[in-house]
């Protein structure tokens, strides 16, 4: 194993612009544990400027090539963005195939194939583009991406995008504690209805109507519209009148990416304006405490019951001498005084 | 049975009919033994009567045999045309074009992508003076040429056809084929330059202008073979590979070409892979989905709309790198499959391809190995030998039945059109994740065990170390930049620019057919990236999204 | 909490413009099921798009696929890339490499050469010793 890096100097060489020392930071932060920590207590101070925007949208919706679109709108305009790019693991390995970078790569232009012309145009390793795997249980991602994005926010980027797939409650949860939630969606395949089952649209601060070329757009806009009415009408849309406004985008021709950037900031403002930015920073803190809490309780919790005298109050219950309730009491008692070890 | 179907005994006599007709080569059909045999067996439809299962030609190999047709190319334009002249000069009608990775990717030999690979697998054509090198001193009114590309085709058929002009030929005096299949490049082989729907307008535009002005040419050949070496079953390339054809059907039909004006000069391009029984059935099926689609889907009238044609290769990817000669062997049975299936030409591989490009000797194994096929087996003696046995009766009608499944999934994508729904499937990764899945789970099963590879995972006894490679030297691409640099210097660059401009409002201007401003530029010396350039500004370039 | 096991992180793609990518994605599905995050680069990479790649993921090792020949141009350059960048990561080659050539990718400083045929088991292990051999060297 390499020699145990000295964390300050690797966040001080990041801070600096070393992207090496800042993709090691980010394996130390995914790994979790007391390193995590500690990178955690050193980003912290200089952190909380950073503009944290959530992506999200069904498998297939072109979030990754809307996503590469608007980093390089960020880039034009002199911002330095980062990219969180989470793809599942496997249940079963805990493997992931991450391939989200293939996109956005080609559309912000890391892969320059004309030397020339990327000497000329802006500078592209402005940006930076980390995939992370959710390793197979989500309270990991839950905890990773927070720190991953302080980490980004602390060295100096901003934004901070964190793209994800829309499939399971944690990552519409990362991505509804993002500052603005941008939801994409495409014509054609019920997107509009899915995205309400899944809960997407109670979330969403920007929607994004992906493939607008395609038939059927105009029939998602108006889903889109509709079910936006309805929240008013049953008094679900927020207190301050803010509506999501709909855009229609092609990620394949960039058409609609200012738009969205837009949109974006001027969600922001209205957040600033309103006070919903602090409240927004508040539970997304919260959700950390909390995350993390549950995490250490779950641990704790597993090794209880390998204890002795967890062992012991498991296999009275499990020979039904106890009822669960009262081994469960029991053990929490004794958890919480502390006394988890024997 | 309907009623207005004909008995067996109206098709046996309008087959003896055109038996009658036919002229046959002049052997003896008979064993080797001396018993004469028939030109056919079982019960009809028989060869050349819809819906063809058994055939495109009632007497199919005693008039013809199959083209051997050989792939070559490689070095610079003038080493492959003094291959050529030695085919031609050795009795051969038809030449085929390999070109070298960067001008199939439509990347010019001083490209910075495409250092180390300039003529390399191919011939490396960068403007009209390579193409004028490749076919200097033959008669390209006399020969059939096959062109092997994809992206850049349109830009390679007008360099072919301004080398013909400028040499006195006429376009519609042409003959030959253009691979041109835009669609397995997304699904399969991976050379594409603009997305889908602009490629497709070009491809639709060389048909356009080829059923106009090239009625002997094949504007397309729908190639299934990528699609198996890239992983897949012998039901999706054949489902995925005739879906290809319905939507070239559909989109020159939308762009109101009549379809028997184009569909008679379709060609497939199949694998035959090494289970035997499995590939006669795939070549059966598709010949019989072909003709009932084109007939009863797309309405074509034109018997010749209906038929099914196509080129067959070994599979190169069933071939070991461990010991090497033994896929001598493979190649036989795969090219037995492929004349019992019925081919119109065949390309058998070289043993050593799993190594390198082949060497002479090994390329000529190859061409052997068919010759003993067609001459000594006595195959081509009997139309679809195999017709009417219960085993091959039912796995045609399997794969047609797994082709058919295909089909209804792409139709349902696409809300009724397969055009639609081929290109739903490629932007949703559907072709691209179904041919690795099947991909995976072969290996998984070489790699359990369960599936033998003779000298891979058993039978391993007795490899040797390699030998007799070939190597391809520098010094190709060195001539290739000074090549390009000349002509680039001796052009007048102001009529370049003006041609370049044409091209690109060509392609801005969906009602325009970009074929003539093409040729504009290359007649002008225009480099084939530049070409391709001046309709990228337009149609964008597509990046393929990561589906494992 | 260090609890959970380490998952390697390995950069997978093609240099230059071949387009076979049927054993690179082969080799993709058979390390996530061997447990390790890969990150797909596929088709038509330039050495500098990888390096750059490498630093931002926080690469363990970096396997290229290679059907055209190429291998002894394009295999060298990656790990002079590297070097330049001052990145210690191994470069793994697989796909159709005449045995002659191996010593000398060898002597290039590949790490290791992957044959066609090679099993899944065979695969996973060859990329496991890669990182491993590189971490002890860098200790050393």
């Amino acid at each position: 194993m390499a020699p145990p890096p000295n964390l300050v100097e690797l966040y001080d060489a990041a801070r600096g612009g070393h992207r090496r020392s800042l993709g090691r930071l980010l394996t130390l932060v995914e790994r979790g544990g007391a390193e995590a920590e500690r990178i955690s207590e050193l980003a912290h101070p200089d952190s909380g400027r950073a503009h944290i925007i959530g992506i999200t949208g069904a498998p297939g919706a072109g979030k990754s090539t809307l996503t590469g679109q608007l980093v390089a709108k960020l880039i034009e305009a002199g911002k330095r963005p980062a990219i969180l790019a989470v793809d599942p693991s496997s249940p079963l390995t805990g493997g992931a195939i991450l391939g989200d970078r293939i996109r956005m790569d080609d559309v912000v232009g890391v892969v320059a194939t004309d030397a020339a012309a990327a000497a000329d145009g802006p500078d592209r390793t402005s940006a930076f583009i980390r995939s992370m795997a959710t390793r197979g249980h989500s309270g990991g991602l839950a905890l990773a991406v927070p720190l991953a994005v302080r980490l980004f926010d602390a060295v100096g980027y901003d934004p901070v995008i964190i793209e994800t797939v829309g499939v399971g409650q944690v990552e519409v949860d990362v991505v509804g504690a993002a500052d603005t939630a941008i939801v994409v969606v495409t014509p054609g395949m019920g997107d509009a209805v899915q995205a309400n089952k899944a809960g997407l649209l109670e979330v969403a601060d920007v929607f994004v109507v992906n493939k607008a070329d395609r038939p059927g757009a105009n029939d998602v806009r108006r889903d889109l519209d509709l079910m936006l009415d309805l929240s008013h009408l049953t008094g679900q849309e927020a207190a301050d009148g803010y509506r999501p406004p709909i855009l229609m985008t092609s990620a394949l021709t960039g058409v609609g990416a200012p738009e969205v950037l837009e949109a974006a900031t001027a969600h922001l403002d209205h957040l600033d304006a309103s006070g919903q930015r602090t409240t927004r920073r508040r539970a997304r803190i919260r959700s950390e405490i909390q995350a993390r809490m549950e995490q250490k309780l779950a641990a704790l919790t597993e090794q209880m019951l390998a204890s002795t005298d967890g062992a012991e109050l498991l296999s009275k219950a499990e020979a039904g001498a106890i009822p669960p309730t009262e081994a469960s009491t029991a053990l929490l008692q004794r958890l919480l005084s502390g006394d988890h070890s024997a | 049975m309907a009623e207005n179907e004909p008995t067996q005994a109206e098709l046996r006599a309008a087959y003896d009919r055109e038996m009658a007709r036919a002229k046959l080569r002049e052997i003896p059909f008979e064993t080797m033994s001396g018993v004469p045999v028939d030109s056919v067996y079982g019960d009809g439809p028989y060869p050349g009567q819809y819906p063809y299962t058994r055939g495109v030609h009632a007497s199919m190999y005693r008039s013809r045999l199959w083209t051997m047709r050989m792939f070559a190319g490689f070095g610079t334009a003038e080493d492959t045309n003094a291959r050529f002249k030695e085919l031609l000069a050795n009795g051969g009608t038809g030449l085929s074009t390999a070109f070298d990775m960067p001008t199939l990717m439509g990347r010019d030999s001083d490209s910075p992508w495409s250092t180390g690979e300039v003529g390399r697998a191919g011939v490396a054509v960068d403007t009209l003076a390579d193409m004028e090198d490749l076919f200097g001193g033959i008669d390209t009114s006399a020969v059939s040429t096959s062109m092997t590309i994809n992206g850049p085709a349109a830009i390679v058929l007008a360099m072919y056809v301004a080398n013909a002009e400028k040499n006195g030929v006429p376009r519609k005096a042409l003959a030959g084929t253009i691979q041109n299949d835009i669609f397995k490049e997304y699904q399969a082989q991976k050379e594409y330059i603009y997305p889908p729907r602009p490629s497709v307008r070009i491809v639709t535009d060389m048909i356009r202008f080829t059923a106009a002005e090239m009625p002997k040419w094949n504007s397309v050949s729908i190639s299934g073979y990528h699609i198996r070496e890239a992983g897949s079953t012998a039901a999706q390339e054949l489902a995925f590979t005739l879906a290809n054809g319905f939507a070239y059907v559909e989109a020159a039909m939308a762009a109101g070409v009549d379809v028997d004006v184009f569909a008679p000069r379709l060609s497939f391009f199949f694998n035959s892979h090494i289970d035997f029984f499995e590939e006669i059935g795939k070549f059966r099926a598709a010949r019989r989905i072909w003709a009932r689609w084109l007939k009863e889907r797309y309405g074509a009238k034109d018997e010749r709309s209906l038929l099914c044609r196509f080129h067959t290769q070994t599979a190169g990817v069933s071939l070991t790198a461990q010991q090497p000669e033994i896929n001598i062997a493979r190649v036989a049975i795969q090219a037995l499959a492929g004349a019992i299936g019925g081919t119109q030409s065949l390309h058998t591989d070289s043993f050593d391809e799993a190594l390198a490009l082949p060497t002479e000797k090994a390329a000529r194994i190859a061409l052997r190995t068919q010759q003993i096929v067609a001459h000594e087996t006595g195959v081509a003696n009997v139309a679809d030998p195999l017709g009417g046995a219960p085993f091959i009766e039912w796995m045609t009608d399997e794969m047609e039945r797994q082709a058919e499944a295909i089909f209804a999934h792409l139709e349902d994508l696409g809300n009724g059109s397969i055009l639609e729904g081929v290109y739903a499937g490629i932007e949703n990764g559907y072709f691209v994740g179904e041919i690795a899945d099947a991909s995976y789970r072969f290996e998984r099963e070489v790699n359990a065990g369960r599936r033998i590879i003779v000298a891979v995972n058993d039978f391993t006894d007795g490899a040797e170390p390699q030998k007799d490679l070939l190597r391809i030297d520098a010094t190709t691409e060195e001539y290739q930049l000074k090549r390009l640099a000349d002509v680039k210097l001796k052009r007048n660059q102001a009529a370049v620019d003006e041609a370049l401009a044409g091209v690109t409002k060509a392609a801005a201007d969906p009602t325009a057919n970009v074929m003539p401003p093409i040729l504009e530029a290359v007649n002008a010396y225009a480099t084939l990236e530049e070409v391709v350039k001046a309709m990228e500004t337009v149609f964008g370039t597509y990046v393929e999204k990561a589906i494992i | 909490m260090s609890d959970q096991p380490e998952n390697l992180r390995v950069i997978l793609a093609k240099l230059g413009l071949d387009g076979h990518d049927r054993g690179l994605k082969v080799v993709a599905r058979i390390l996530r099921d061997a447990g390790m995050e890969v990150i797909y680069l596929g088709l038509r990479q330039t050495t500098d798009s990888i390096v750059s790649a490498a630093e931002q993921e926080d690469a363990d090792a970096i396997g290229l696929s290679m059907h055209n020949a190429g291998h002894m141009t394009l295999a060298p350059n990656m790990v002079k890339a590297l070097k330049a960048a001052e990145l210690d990561i191994p470069v793994i080659v697989g796909g159709i490499v005449p045995d002659d050539d191996v010593a000398l990718l060898h002597e290039a400083g590949v790490a290791a050469v992957l044959g066609p045929g090679a099993s899944a088991e065979e695969v996973a292990r060859v990329v496991r010793d890669a990182v491993q051999a590189n971490r002890a060297g860098a200790q050393a």
